[in-house]
């Protein structure tokens, strides 16, 4: 693993081809059971493809958490439009950072769970969106499509079965909101990244107006293994409807960050100590972001709990997207919500008035208020403002940039009181020491 | 007819058909549900949030412009949640907003004032200071405020889906989103100003309206448009006798929210400081100012000499004189000076098409046909240029209905980028090319033919057989040009036909017998500008003119009596497809007379009784029994379309100064 | 306007990945090619594409000031892009911006004088479990210090 080492209580399942050598190449990949699972595709009905989806409790890796099998079985059979399948490789939630070795180390796995969802949904074409910035991993996803088409694993007659699928890989120009997947098919087809009313969701009118299959590069690249072992082998390591694993990402005050597979329902403060090495300098923890930063934030004392979907949704926050940010006890909350809200107000695709104007009202409230010059009903009024962009925006980025600001403020109040009447951040001087490399 | 559905709105039962949206379907019951972004006719956004409602079963509100009424559905406006809703989105609205009011064209006529009013919180709780952005102007017609702009999209959309322009585009994000002209900073467009009246906010405005008054000191007068023929209803703001705006914001008339430049800023000819307000007469070769019964008693002496000693005369009248008028300087030429010599400038030949068509009425279209009908094919004319209104409904049906348009033309044209199929067709080669269509329109289940000045004479007979052979229903709209051309014929101001296309005992000269007559005594000159490029045979006559310019035709005349213009007098007037529109009175300028009262007080300079104008009477008989005009009376006349473009309008466009500054927006545009 | 053959062959490529008549649907990826081999979203390219594409240069326009990756402006040779988003600024980026600032010498997206460098404070790069993370030009660097940073910054110095 180039950039953090393995821990002994992975259930490496997507992750098996990390740290072999040239991993991303086809040789490897296919010495290590690749492309198994298309050829077994190839020979069962897409009705049954999706039925082993759907038993696997696969649930979407993007962050809403939708079971993919579901979503697969959505698309019209009957259409007489092309179909397409679209990977979204945004990989934009901060705190994220696991799509982009899925892609960077096993190029393959991804192609080949496309190819299988092309399959079940008859859709005959894909396209991987990944982010402007992961210009290294578009040359590995696109040295990997050409690879799988030269042996045939792509291409017009798939390994002589008469099915034919092309993959191509489509860049990304800086936008967090192209990670919403109708904002993304609209940059997909050459636009602003504004999203699309609903319905018609894509799986009825997606990329170029046809049905498409959106899903996340973790989710794609979980369907090989959930083909090749069968639904139940992978439901069974996670919790009841939490199939599988998935990949955490741990980052901030930790000794040991990282992009950890862990079985779905990993206990939290587990992840923190025994797999993330616990808190430098042997500090307290404070609290933990535990899906990236739209999902609210958990206070210490809430860090005993099963990292799944419906345990979170249970605790009013979200697994979202599996970036867990962990704070100490040194960490400032106003400023912590201050960034996050620098972030949206920033990503906010301008379309719709509560997000457009509200996270850039919070973004100068949150400034204004962490700079010591805010006043004790704007503690109320930050979270009000929030709760009135909160289920009312065209898309959910305004969720995303209200439900955590909401819970720092209800959970943290003490800490907003404490920047009152000009006093100066008391967290102030407590500065990072950045870890050594 | 879709099927109907049934659903619940605060209680009331509310059937509307499958498809409606739920924000029209409360207006069906008297419910407002308050919407900024959601504009009737263009495509939806959702994007300001102010419609906002509960409907059972959806756990979050949704937003009404949006959502489809279905079959059992409830849907509450007036929850505490709601309401709360609407009262955030404004608070949102207003947090960068100027609230500059008092000095905002907009103010007492702006949607945000009034939802505010109506739904808004009393007070601001946003204390960060206002970003100001300096105002751009972006034409000679457009500015653009940005902090004024809440981001409704309406200007993008009826630029672009409206007006098949495209010229605004919304730049940057979040924030920072604002609109933008298409050059960068400045507009190439067709300065129609739609996008300034559909704005709901004061975010755009108008060089020619800024700050010019309050809406409510205004008195707005609704009256059609005098540029073309298209017939549009364009409402005008008057202040101290002088009309400080144009606009249709109310949405009446036959064009609906639509004005081109010239109904909306082509006005101020109107107090053009070269207008005439004073007669004038020729003394020893020069024209001096007289008072009006100096002038009048010179014409009915002049004129009463040379019709008791049985002389020549020629009586040219107007396009955009109304049917009154025209109807009475008919009859002032035929029974007061016993001449049949009177025409006007014809711009499409409706004579030959009423003939080919032998009374059936039914193949005449409507204006709403243009929104209406299935399929169309336009013969011979830039219609975004010249038939602005009409290019806006083909271009709307084309929009909600998918109709098919078909288009042969001479170069490119707008009408290109949603037709069908299109064909370019040489001068002289537009019916062959038409007839190529045949199999294409055959399929249609029904057609509408618009064709201009290209298509007359005995190809309007062919084309009429053309198209009675698709074996489909056909109506026609033959492209007339001036605000009352068609008006112009229905009363009889040609040489073979009398008011109603009788045809006339004895046909006099038409308007190029007439010119060219060397033996011509007087020539009597009612709105219209013939010697612009052509010369009088006759160099003696006796010339009067009544306009409201010193045009190339009054400069020649030896009277010259300053007219009235049509948003100074009442009257009726005919458009393109016949539908006959009343004018009404919204200035009065000094020194100038309607034409009706100048024949008038002619005629009893004259002793002549000519009685009332019985236009009334000749509508009733022409709609009672389509007329079927002599053979051969077009094939006399000559037939010349006005050739006026977006920022043209004949002789009139010369006195308007919008059009003149406004930069000229050529066909490269509509490729 | 000429691209390199490299560009083309990549337009050439792109525009044959998307159903007949979609073509447009190159434009994000084909400004930030072109953008790389350019230095920036120029009128003269934001021209050519339009004409390639068949869109108004306004419709292009109004895309490319939405990402921001696209920009109007040259930056500097090594384009230093430093995250101060969440997972960076609890270990240390926005510390690692002021100090990046400092060291050459100008603020947030400004070039040195002698145009080597210029600086960026971006969002979240995908990189939160090595934070804090930078990119330079599209090269990752991951765990960056102070110290780190000022090595990297002396020795793309050196080369020129
Ligand atoms: C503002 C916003 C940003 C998003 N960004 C991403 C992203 O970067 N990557 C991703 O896979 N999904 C992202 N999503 C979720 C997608 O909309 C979509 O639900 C997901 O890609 C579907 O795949 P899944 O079902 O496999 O999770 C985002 C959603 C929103 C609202
Ligand atoms: S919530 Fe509205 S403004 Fe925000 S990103 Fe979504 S559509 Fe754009
Ligand atoms: S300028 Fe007016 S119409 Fe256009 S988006 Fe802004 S508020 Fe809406
Ligand atoms: S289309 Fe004709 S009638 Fe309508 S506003 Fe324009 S000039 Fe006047
Ligand atoms: S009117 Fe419905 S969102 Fe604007
Ligand atoms: S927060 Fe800096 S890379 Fe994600």
């Amino acid at each position: 693993m180039p950039y953090n080492e393995p821990s002994p209580l992975e259930v490496k399942v997507l992750t098996r081809r990390f740290g072999l050598a040239d991993s991303a190449s086809l040789d490897t990949y296919l010495a290590t059971g690749g492309y198994e699972a298309l050829k077994k595709a190839l020979g069962m009905t897409p009705g049954e493809i999706i039925e082993e989806v759907k038993l696997s409790n696969l649930r979407g890796r993007g962050g809403a958490g939708f079971p993919a099998g579901t979503k697969w079985g959505f698309v019209p059979r009957d259409s007489a439009r092309p179909k397409y399948v679209v990977a979204n490789g945004d990989e934009g939630e901060p705190g994220t950072c696991k799509d982009r070795l899925l892609m960077e180390y096993d190029p393959h796995q991804l192609i080949e769970g496309m190819a299988i969802a092309g399959l079940a949904v008859g859709a005959h074409a894909g396209y991987i969106y990944v982010r402007g910035e992961f210009r290294y991993i578009i040359r590995i996803l696109e040295r990997a499509v050409e690879e799988a088409r030269g042996r045939g694993y792509l291409g017009g007659n798939i390994l002589g079965s008469g099915f034919g699928f092309e993959v191509y890989v489509q860049s990304g120009a800086g936008s967090y909101e192209c990670g919403e997947e109708s904002a993304l098919l609209e940059s997909l087809e050459g636009r602003r990244g504004v999203p699309r009313i609903r319905p018609p969701f894509p799986a009825v009118s997606g990329a170029f107006q046809s049905p498409t299959v959106l899903n996340n590069i973790e989710t794609y690249s979980a369907v090989p293994a959930i083909i090749r072992e069968g639904g139940a082998a992978f439901a069974a390591l996670g919790t009841p409807r939490n199939g599988g694993t998935r990949l955490f990402c741990l980052s901030g005050h930790l000794n040991k960050p990282g992009v950890y597979e862990l079985p779905m329902g990993f206990n939290l403060l587990r992840m923190i100590h025994e797999v993330g090495g616990g808190i430098p300098g042997g500090k307290r923890l404070k609290a933990v972001i535990p899906g990236g930063s739209s999902c609210p934030v958990l206070k210490a004392e809430e860090c005993d709990i099963a990292m799944d979907f419906d345990s979170l949704a249970k605790a009013k926050s979200m697994l979202g997207s599996g970036g867990v940010v962990v704070m100490d006890e040194d960490t400032c909350m106003v400023q912590a919500a201050r960034r996050i809200m620098e972030f949206y107000a920033h990503e906010s695709c301008g379309w719709c008035v509560p997000c457009r104007e509200g996270t850039n009202w919070l973004r100068r409230l949150l400034r204004r208020f962490h700079a010591g010059e805010g006043s004790r009903s704007d503690i109320d009024l930050i979270g009000d403002v929030a709760r009135n962009i909160l289920g009312r925006t065209f898309c959910p980025l305004g969720d995303a940039a209200a439900m955590p600001t909401i819970a720092f403020v209800e959970k943290f109040r003490d800490e907003f009181e404490a920047h009152l009447e000009g006093r100066p951040c008391p967290f102030e001087g407590r500065r990072r020491e950045v870890p050594a490399p | 007819m879709s099927k109907l559905v049934r659903l619940e709105i605060d209680g009331k039962p509310v059937e509307v058909p499958a498809g409606t949206l739920v924000i029209n379907a409360a207006k069906t019951v008297g419910i407002e549900i308050p919407a900024f972004c959601y504009y009737d006719g263009l495509t939806l956004q959702g994007a300001c949030r102010m419609c906002l409602v509960e409907v059972e079963k959806s756990p979050k509100l949704v937003t009404a412009c949006t959502l489809a009424a279905a079959e059992g559905m409830v849907v509450r406006t007036q929850t505490p949640q709601v309401v709360q809703a609407r009262k955030a989105m404004l608070e949102f609205l207003l947090t960068n907003h100027p609230l500059d009011c008092p000095v905002c064209d907009k103010g007492g006529e702006c949607e945000l004032q009034d939802l505010t009013f109506r739904y808004g919180l009393g007070e601001s709780r946003f204390l960060e200071t206002k970003v100001h952005v300096p105002e751009k102007q972006w034409s000679a017609v457009v500015y653009y405020d940005a902090p004024r702009c809440i981001l409704c999209y309406r200007c993008v959309r009826i630029c672009k889906e409206g007006m098949g322009v495209s010229a605004l585009a919304v730049v940057s994000r979040a924030v920072d989103s604002e609109i933008a002209p298409n050059m960068g900073d400045h507009l190439y467009c067709d300065e129609c100003g739609m996008c300034i009246d559909i704005c709901p906010v004061g975010a755009l405005t108008s060089q020619d309206y800024r700050y010019q008054t309050r809406p409510w000191e205004m008195k707005h007068v609704g009256t059609i448009c005098t540029h073309c023929a298209d017939g549009c209803t364009t409402t005008l703001g008057v202040y101290n006798n002088r009309v400080i705006r144009g606009n249709n914001h109310d949405r009446t008339g036959l064009n609906g929210e639509f004005l081109c430049v010239k109904g909306r800023y082509a006005h101020d000819f109107i107090a053009h400081s070269e207008r005439l307000k004073c007669p004038l007469m020729r003394v020893d070769g020069k024209l001096v100012e007289v008072s009006w019964s100096q002038a009048l008693a010179e014409v009915a002496a002049r004129f009463g000499g040379i019709r008791s000693r049985g002389g020549k005369f020629g009586v040219i009248g107007s396009t955009r004189t109304t049917n009154e008028e025209n109807w009475y300087l008919q009859k002032f030429a035929r029974e007061g000076l016993g001449t049949g010599n009177i025409d006007h400038h014809r711009s499409g030949d409706v004579i030959s098409l009423l003939s080919a068509l032998k009374g059936r009425a039914d193949a005449l279209a409507a204006t709403s046909d243009l929104y209406e009908r299935k399929a169309a094919l336009v013969i011979g004319s830039d219609l975004a240029q010249q038939h602005p209104l009409v290019a806006f409904q083909l271009r709307a049906n084309w929009r909600h209905h998918e109709s098919h348009i078909y288009t042969v033309t001479r170069g490119p044209v707008r009408e290109d980028a949603y037709s069908r199929l299109r064909v370019r067709a040489e001068a002289g080669r537009e019916l062959a090319a038409a007839k190529s269509l045949r199999q294409a329109l055959q399929a249609e289940p029904e057609l509408l033919i618009l064709f201009g000045d290209c298509v007359r004479g005995a190809a309007v007979h062919e084309l009429v057989e053309f198209g009675d052979s698709l074996g489909i229903p056909v109506r026609y709209i033959c492209l007339v040009d001036y605000v009352n051309s068609r008006g112009a014929m229905d009363m009889g101001l040609t040489p073979g036909l009398l008011p109603g296309y009788q045809p006339a005992a004895a046909p006099g000269l038409d308007l190029a017998g007439m010119l060219a007559a060397a033996d011509l005594d007087a020539l009597w000159v009612v709105g219209a500008n013939p010697l612009k490029n052509a010369a009088l045979a006759a160099e003696r006559a006796f010339v009067v003119v009544q306009d409201l310019f010193l045009t190339e035709t009054a400069a020649r005349a030896d009277i010259v009596l300053p007219a009235a213009c049509a948003y100074e007098k009442t009257g009726t007037v005919t458009n393109v497809c016949g539908e006959v529109q009343r004018l009404s009175r919204a200035v009065t300028t000094m020194g100038a007379k309607p034409d009706l009262e100048i024949f008038r007080s002619l005629a009893a300079r004259m002793g002549l009784d000519l009685g009332e104008p019985e236009t009334d009477r000749v509508y009733a008989e022409m709609r009672r029994q389509l007329p079927v005009p002599a053979a051969g009376e077009a094939a006399r006349g000559v037939v010349a379309s006005a050739g006026d473009t977006l920022f043209t309008s004949g002789t009139l466009g010369r006195y308007c100064g919008v059009l003149r500054n406004v930069r000229e927006a050529p066909g490269g545009l509509y490729q | 306007m000429t691209f390199s053959p490299e560009l083309e062959a990549r337009f050439e490529k792109l525009l044959k990945s998307y159903p007949e008549g979609r073509e447009s649907s190159a434009l994000v990826p084909m400004l930030l090619y072109a953008q790389d081999e350019i230095g920036a979203v120029t009128p003269e390219l934001v021209e050519e594409v339009a004409r390639r594409l068949r869109l108004t240069p306004a419709a292009v326009e109004s895309v490319v000031s939405y990402y921001s990756m696209l920009r109007k402006h040259p930056v500097g040779k090594y384009h230093i892009q430093i995250c101060t988003n969440i997972s960076c600024q609890l270990t240390g980026g926005e510390e690692l911006f002021e100090h990046a600032c400092r060291k050459l010498g100008i603020g947030n997206r400004e070039v040195t004088p002698d145009g080597l460098f210029s600086i960026e404070e971006v969002e979240c790069l995908g990189a939160c479990s090595w934070a804090p993370a930078i990119e330079v030009n599209y090269d990752y660097h991951h765990k960056v210090t102070p110290e780190a940073l000022d090595r990297l910054i002396d020795s793309l110095r050196k080369l020129h």
